[in-house]
C-alpha cells in the first residue's frame, strides 16, 4: 500500500479573531484576544457574558438567501473555511479528482442551535409545529454534506463527534486516508456555532466557563471562553502537490489517539500522554525533534495541570526545551472546531518561524512549569510541532506537524 | 439525624444525588471520603439550587471541599435570600 507524505496546500480559518487566514495569522502573531462580550445571544439570564465570536457576522456576505435557509451557522462556518482552503490550494477539479477526494469534518454540538429554536417554539411558545428544515440544519455531518455539494467531491465523506477532539480526529484520519492512497485530496477540519441560550445554559450549568477571559496555564485561570467558527485543510500527496506546482504550506507527518477510560468529565495525564506517544511513534520521531506543542490549554483548572504533567512525563528533560502555547486565550474554545483551528495555527507558527503566544498569561503556576510564551509571540525556527486536543469523555487526538 | 432542618434537607440532596444512604452522611464527611468528585459537587450544587431556589456563584462553589462548607454556604445564601425579601422565608 502507498504511503504518502501529506502536504497541507490550502488553509481556510473563520473566527473570533479573523475572518480568514491572513486576518487570523495577524491576530495571533500580535497576540490579539478576540474574547469579548456575546451579541448573538441575550447573555441577561447567564452567569458569564464573554465569548470568543464570529465579529458581525452576516450569512448574506457568504450565501444566497435560499441556501443560507437550509444551514445552520455551524454548516456555513464549514463551508466558509472549505471555499478559502481550496482556493489557496488552487485546486482544478476534474471529474476524476471529485470521485477521488474526502472529507472529514469534525463537530460537537452540530446544529444544535437549530435544535434549540425548535424547542422554543414548542415549549416556551406553545406552537405545535418545528421548522422543518430543523433535522437537516442540526445533523453534525451537515458541514461535511454542504461541502461536499459545494466542491462536487463524491468520494469518502464523514464527520467524527468526539467533542472537543473532534476535528482534531477529523484531520487525523483525512491524514491517513491521504497517506495510504485512499485519496487524492483531502479536505478536513472542523466547524462550530455553539452560542445559543440552551447551550450556554448547559456550560454554565457545568461551571467551568470563567466569567471574564480564558488564562490558559496562569495560576489565577478561571475557567474556558466558549469560541466558534472552523478551519478547513487540503491535504494531498506531497508528491502530487509539488508535481502540480502547489505551494506547500508545511505537512501532516503523524496522528495519535487514545481514550482515557477513567471519568465522563475529568481529564486524565496518562491518556493525553499516551496520544502523544502514539503521534510521536506514527510519525517516527523521537520527543527531542519536537520544538512547539500548541497545547489543548483549556484555562481550566484541571486541564492545565493534567496536561503539564502530560507533556512532562512524555518529553522529560526536553519539556524544558519545548515553546508551550495555548491559542485557546485568543480564538476561545470552539469545541468541535478546536482542533482543526489550533492546526491551522500550528502550520502557520512552523512556516512563518513565529510561535504564537498564550495571550492573558498573569500569573506563573508552580503546576503548569512550562515555557508557556506568555502573550508575546516568539520568532523561532521549528522543524517539527504538536497539536493537543484531550475531550471531555476522555478522547485524545494529537497531530505531528512538520514545516 | 441533624437536628437542623435546612441541614437535614442538604444532606437530603446529597443523598439522593450521589445514591447514597442519608445516614452516610455527617456534617464533618469530606467530599474525598464520600467518594464525591468534582462533577459530583457541580450536580449537588444543580440539586441544593433548585432545593432551596438559590444561586451558587461560581466562585463560592469553588472554594466547597466539604459538607459543612456546604451547609454553612447554603445557609448564608438562604439567609441572603430571606433578607432580601422575606416573604420567602414562609418556608
Amino acid at each position: 500500500m502507498a504511503n504518502h507524505r501529506v502536504a497541507i496546500t490550502g488553509i481556510g480559518v473563520i473566527s473570533a479573531i479573523g475572518r480568514d487566514v491572513s486576518e487570523f495569522w495577524a491576530s495571533l502573531a500580535a497576540g490579539k484576544c478576540g474574547i469579548r462580550p456575546l451579541k448573538s445571544v441575550d447573555t441577561a439570564t447567564l452567569r458569564f457574558r464573554n465569548g470568543a465570536e464570529v465579529e458581525d457576522y452576516d450569512s448574506s456576505r457568504y450565501f444566497e438567501e435560499k441556501r443560507a435557509d437550509f444551514m445552520d451557522r455551524f454548516a456555513q462556518f464549514a463551508v466558509i473555511a472549505g471555499r478559502e482552503a481550496v482556493a489557496q490550494a488552487g485546486i482544478e477539479w476534474t471529474p476524476d479528482l471529485r470521485e477521488n477526494a474526502g472529507i472529514v469534518t469534525g463537530s460537537c454540538v452540530g446544529g444544535q442551535s437549530a435544535e434549540d429554536a425548535g424547542f422554543v417554539e414548542l415549549y416556551k411558545l406553545g406552537h405545535n409545529r418545528v421548522h422543518p428544515l430543523t433535522i437537516p440544519k442540526v445533523m453534525a455531518n451537515a458541514g461535511a454534506s454542504h461541502l461536499s455539494m459545494e466542491f462536487g467531491i463524491t468520494g469518502p465523506s464523514y464527520t467524527i463527534s468526539t467533542a472537543c477532539s473532534s476535528a482534531t480526529h477529523a484531520l487525523g484520519q483525512a491524514y491517513w486516508m491521504v497517506r495510504m492512497g485512499q485519496v487524492d485530496l483531502a479536505l478536513a477540519g472542523g466547524s462550530e456555532a455553539t452560542f445559543s441560550v440552551g447551550i450556554l445554559k448547559a456550560w454554565e450549568a457545568m461551571r467551568v466557563v470563567s466569567g471574564d477571559t480564558c488564562r490558559p496555564f496562569s495560576r489565577n485561570r478561571s475557567g474556558m471562553i466558549l469560541g466558534e467558527g472552523a478551519a478547513m485543510m487540503v491535504l494531498e500527496p506531497l508528491d502530487r502537490a509539488k508535481a502540480r506546482g502547489a505551494t506547500v504550506y508545511g505537512e501532516i507527518v503523524g496522528f495519535g489517539m487514545s481514550a482515557d477510560a477513567s471519568h465522563i468529565t475529568q481529564p486524565s495525564s496518562a491518556g493525553a500522554s499516551r496520544a502523544m506517544r502514539a503521534a510521536l511513534r506514527d510519525a517516527g520521531l523521537k520527543p527531542e525533534s519536537i520544538g512547539y506543542i500548541n497545547a489543548h490549554g483549556t484555562g481550566t483548572q484541571a486541564n492545565d495541570g493534567t496536561e503539564t504533567a502530560a507533556i512532562r512525563a512524555v518529553f522529560g528533560a526536553h519539556a524544558d526545551k519545548l515553546a508551550v502555547s495555548s491559542t485557546k486565550s485568543m480564538h476561545g474554545h470552539a469545541l468541535g472546531a478546536a482542533g482543526a483551528i489550533e492546526a491551522a495555527a500550528t502550520a502557520f507558527a512552523l512556516r512563518n518561524g513565529l510561535l504564537p503566544p498564550t495571550a492573558n498569561y498573569t500569573q506563573p503556576d508552580p503546576e503548569c512549569d512550562l515555557d508557556v510564551i506568555p502573550n508575546v509571540a516568539r520568532p523561532a525556527e521549528v522543524e517539527f510541532a504538536l497539536s493537543n486536543s484531550f475531550a471531555f469523555g476522555g478522547l485524545n487526538a494529537v497531530l505531528a506537524l512538520r514545516r | 439525624m441533624p437536628d437542623d432542618p435546612l441541614t437535614q434537607r442538604v444532606f437530603s440532596v446529597i443523598a439522593a444525588t450521589q445514591r447514597i444512604p442519608f445516614d452516610k452522611i455527617t456534617i464533618d464527611g469530606k467530599f474525598a471520603e464520600l467518594g464525591i468528585d468534582s462533577m459530583d459537587g457541580v450536580n449537588i450544587l444543580f440539586g441544593l439550587e433548585n432545593e432551596f431556589d438559590i444561586t451558587i456563584p461560581d466562585e463560592a462553589a469553588k472554594q466547597i471541599r466539604d459538607v459543612r462548607q456546604m451547609v454553612e454556604g447554603v445557609s448564608r445564601l438562604v439567609s441572603e435570600k430571606e433578607a432580601a425579601d422575606p416573604a420567602s422565608a414562609v418556608n
